[in-house]
């Protein structure tokens, strides 16, 4: 079996497996899995609505798992992608309704101010590993922390003691009456453009640049990367900035596509944790960042239509997307069972 | 005759690679049977197999005439075979005790009996003469020491087998002489031996028996007292290999680098280099000759910009460079063939082509305004590859882990010497390696030589020194001690420099 034959079987016999093992988790609960799977796929691609609405969810997940992605590329774990979302989500929305620009100034400002306000997020951990070897998981997990609470206090200060944001301006908006009218009122925006977008940026960056070739260097081996006269820790920081930049976007995809605000939370988005599922699936490639997302947003947002079409709790949902996952993230198994198929064939 | 080891007819692929194609070798009982391959020949992969990391895909294995089925190393222990690795497996702020009993600990109820295995371990020690403290912590013995302790492991676990994987790569000449005595004290005890190895000095004074592999073939085995070091290379690389360096006198002309009174710390902020002077002149090779430890690694990071002098400065074709960053000192037209290719000289998760141009990424051809001309790049790394005669699975793009140590090398030598430095620093540079990629390293080095560059050349191995250079400094606790012609001195005197003895000391 040649090698691409294998890469494309693999994820396929991941999700079919991951459907089969979900469906008899229905079954044994009590439900029926074949209504249940009609309900996910109606969900997603059922009518207009459900397809844009399955696209907007997708959005933020590419950018989340762009950014997980290209910290592995360059040797470093980014666990930050919420808090950096979050600043980013508030910067932007910040933007949208202070000023008053025209669009073609005022969105790219906006969208601007989301990478800025991540990537600054993202390079106090990025500094203080590269000057004081403090390791990026402890520094970003806190940073989460500090981004959630400091963004509800800033809420509450630029809303005068209220718990929501004002709404962008028009101007700041990703949002258009074209996709609303094609999508049939689906709250599908012009994010994904932009998603893609750093798709292509991240691969001509890490594929395409010197500094992508600096970058992926030191990720590999600091040693060798000094030896042949890098600079270490100028890498380290950029980046983790460059990482907190994409996830900033994540985080302005929310604000000025599907909200147009942001309100107070309680508890975290888990957007950019689930980044990390998404870089890992597709394997911290940005092709396989769009497949990754495409499959997490999907299931996410069809998985919602399962309670009210089939009567499937939402705790079950939760569990056949965690099955589902967990197959595409094993794969290494499948590839392992696809060659010892293979090699029993030629012994015979 | 009895065999304790048969291992048939192995053939192991790696997807469409042969590493191993009908290789025999078979393991009389008491004797010392060499393991002879260049690198990347199959050695470790035939070892692997017979320590049950690797399944064949042909070909049986026989113990004590049994046919015997090794899946897991753990089977392969029961068998009593005994792997001593080159690179030891030894938890660094353990015990030796601790370390022998990891994996097999002897306990009741649960409590380790350490006393126990202790006074087991000494009188194993006295038996086979390993003079090993099983007290003594790891990281406080000598890397001489340390290898004795992987054979204490072996034989702890019962090992009637053992198999030495290049066990002198890391040794000094002392240390390899007692290793030798102890190998043949196993042997008086009723052990058996495997030494891979690819030093036919080592094999003429030790073995018993040769089995030659090339390219993966089984070539043959020979009984040593048959057979001569020649021979036993035109086997093992197919060719005939010249054994001394030829080169013409040199000619050295001006001094391009000026090593004045410097200080360096090492990691610890003890000073390992105190007080160096070393000049290098355009057309001659200098060769440090020293024990490991005297100063001679931070000495080169010191040049290269590695690490920081303390003290004293470094100048190059005349121009100042202490201190300067990396690039600043390579840009200075120097060239560096590191000590650890592993560490430092490659990114192995890089391809080979991307691993080319690791300090020249960001010129021209290369890359234009930022962006990388991975046509150029490819285009220099292919003729690289070809006229070092780097061999590859898939050409450029092969990653450099998949190559084996001596081509590894090869491509970091082409890489340094196309750039065509005015000082080449070459440290350790045929480490590890067979006499064929030796022979041919040597041969470059002599090259940059009369092309009139300046080469500074630090090794253990007093052979290489000796051959290779118009002149030896001899470093002794991080000073030249010495500076010698090597027509006119020996190894014995070199020894004694090198351990420290001044020659009238020496005389008197």
């Amino acid at each position: 079996m040649s090698n691409r034959v294998v890469n494309i079987l693999v994820p396929i016999i991941s999700i079919i497996l991951g459907l089969i093992v979900g469906a008899i988790i229905m079954y044994a609960s009590g439900y029926d899995p074949i209504a249940g799977y009609q309900a996910l796929w109606q969900g997603i691609f059922g009518d207009m609505y459900s397809i844009g609405n399955t696209l907007r969810q997708i959005t933020p997940y590419i950018l989340a798992g762009l950014a997980v992605a290209f910290a592995f590329r360059t040797g470093l774990f980014n666990i930050g992608v919420e808090g950096q979302l979050i600043v980013g989500w508030f910067a932007a929305v910040w933007v949208g309704y202070t000023f008053e620009l025209p669009a073609i100034i005022h969105l790219p400002l906006a969208l601007l101010a989301a990478a800025v306000a991540g990537g600054f997020w993202a390079f106090i951990a990025g500094f203080l590993k590269a000057k004081l070897q403090v390791h990026e998981v402890i520094v970003t997990i806190m940073l989460n922390y500090t981004a959630l609470y400091a963004v509800n206090g800033l809420i509450k200060y630029v809303s005068d003691g209220g718990y929501k944001t004002p709404t962008i301006h028009e101007t700041a908006s990703l949002r258009s009456d074209f996709l609303k009218d094609l999508t049939d009122f689906s709250t599908f925006h012009y994010g994904l453009i932009v998603a893609l977008l750093m798709a292509f940026v991240m691969w001509f960056l890490l594929e395409k640049t010197t500094r992508g070739y600096e970058l992926k260097a030191v990720g590999f081996n600091q040693h060798a990367a000094e030896y042949a006269g890098m600079s270490v820790k100028k890498n380290i920081i950029l980046a983790m900035t460059i990482s907190g930049m994409f996830a900033g976007l994540a985080g302005a995809m929310e604000g000025l596509g599907t909200f147009g605000k942001m309100s107070m939370m309680n508890a975290f988005t888990g957007v950019g944790f689930d980044g990390i599922a998404v870089a890992l699936l597709g394997a911290n490639t940005p092709l396989g960042v769009l497949f990754g997302a495409s499959l997490f947003g999907s299931l996410k947002y069809g998985a919602l239509n399962m309670p009210n079409a089939a009567g499937v709790p939402e705790e079950i949902v939760s569990i056949i997307i965690a099955v589902i996952v967990l197959f595409v993230a094993s794969g290494y198994v499948i590839r392992l069972g696809l060659q010892k198929l293979a090699k029993k064939k030629e012994a015979k | 005759m009895e065999y304790v080891i048969e291992m048939l007819g192995i053939r192991k692929e790696f997807g469409g690679f042969v590493a191993n194609d009908n290789i025999t070798l078979q393991l009389e009982k008491g004797e010392i049977h060499a393991l002879l391959g260049e690198n990347g020949a199959g050695k470790s992969t035939l070892m692997n197999v017979l320590f049950g990391l690797y399944q064949p895909e042909q070909g049986e294995i026989r113990v004590k005439g049994k046919k015997v089925n090794i899946t897991n190393p753990n089977i392969a222990n029961n068998l009593g075979i005994g792997m001593v690795h080159q690179h030891f497996m030894l938890v660094e702020n353990f015990t030796v005790t601790e370390n022998i009993i990891l994996g097999a600990e002897p306990t009741t109820m649960g409590y380790i009996k350490k006393k126990k295995a202790a006074e087991e371990i000494a009188a194993l020690s006295k038996k086979y003469g390993l003079d090993v403290d099983p007290h003594a912590k790891i990281e406080d013995i000598t890397v001489g020491m340390q290898q004795r302790v992987e054979i204490l492991k072996t034989l702890y676990r019962g090992a009637e087998i053992l198999i030495f994987d290049e066990p002198t790569a890391s040794l000094t000449p002392q240390e390899i002489t007692e290793l030798i005595q102890i190998m043949k004290r196993l042997i008086a005890e009723g052990k058996s031996i495997i030494l891979i190895t690819h030093k036919l000095k080592e094999i003429m004074e030790v073995s018993d028996r040769v089995t030659v592999i090339r390219k993966g073939k089984g070539i043959g085995t020979v009984v040593t007292a048959e057979t001569s070091p020649p021979q036993l290379a035109e086997l093992m690389v197919g060719r005939q290999v010249e054994f001394t360096t030829v080169k013409t006198e040199a000619t050295p002309g001006d001094v391009i680098l000026q090593v004045q009174n410097i200080v360096v710390e090492d990691y610890r902020k003890v000073d390992k280099v105190k007080g160096l002077d070393l000049q290098v002149r355009s057309g001659e090779i200098v060769g440090i000759a020293g024990i490991d430890g005297n100063g001679q690694s931070e000495l080169i990071e010191a040049i290269t910009g590695l690490r920081k002098v303390k003290a004293g400065s470094i100048s190059i074709n005349g121009k100042e460079i202490t201190n300067l960053k990396p690039r600043k000192i390579t840009e200075s037209s120097v060239g560096h063939i590191p000590q650890d290719r592993h560490k430092h000289g490659l990114v192995l998760d890089f391809s080979i082509g991307h691993n080319i141009v690791l300090q020249t990424y960001y010129q021209q051809p290369n890359s234009k305004n930022g962006i990388m001309n991975y046509k150029a790049v490819s285009k220099k790394a292919n003729q690289i590859i070809e006229e070092f005669d780097v061999r590859t699975g898939d050409g450029e793009h092969t990653p450099a882990r998949a190559l084996s140590g001596g081509n590894q090398q090869k491509a970091i030598i082409g890489r340094e010497i196309d750039r065509d430095p005015d000082l080449l620093i070459a440290a350790l540079p045929t480490r590890g390696l067979d006499v064929g990629a030796i022979e041919f390293i040597h041969s470059r080095l002599i090259e940059q030589r009369d092309k009139g560059k300046a080469v500074l050349l630090i090794s253990f191995e007093l052979d290489e020194v000796m051959n290779v250079s118009d002149r030896i400094a001899v470093i002794y606790d991080g000073k030249i001690v010495d500076e010698l012609d090597p027509k006119q001195t020996n190894e014995q005197e070199l020894g004694l420099l090198m351990a420290g003895h001044s020659k009238k000391g020496a005389q008197a």
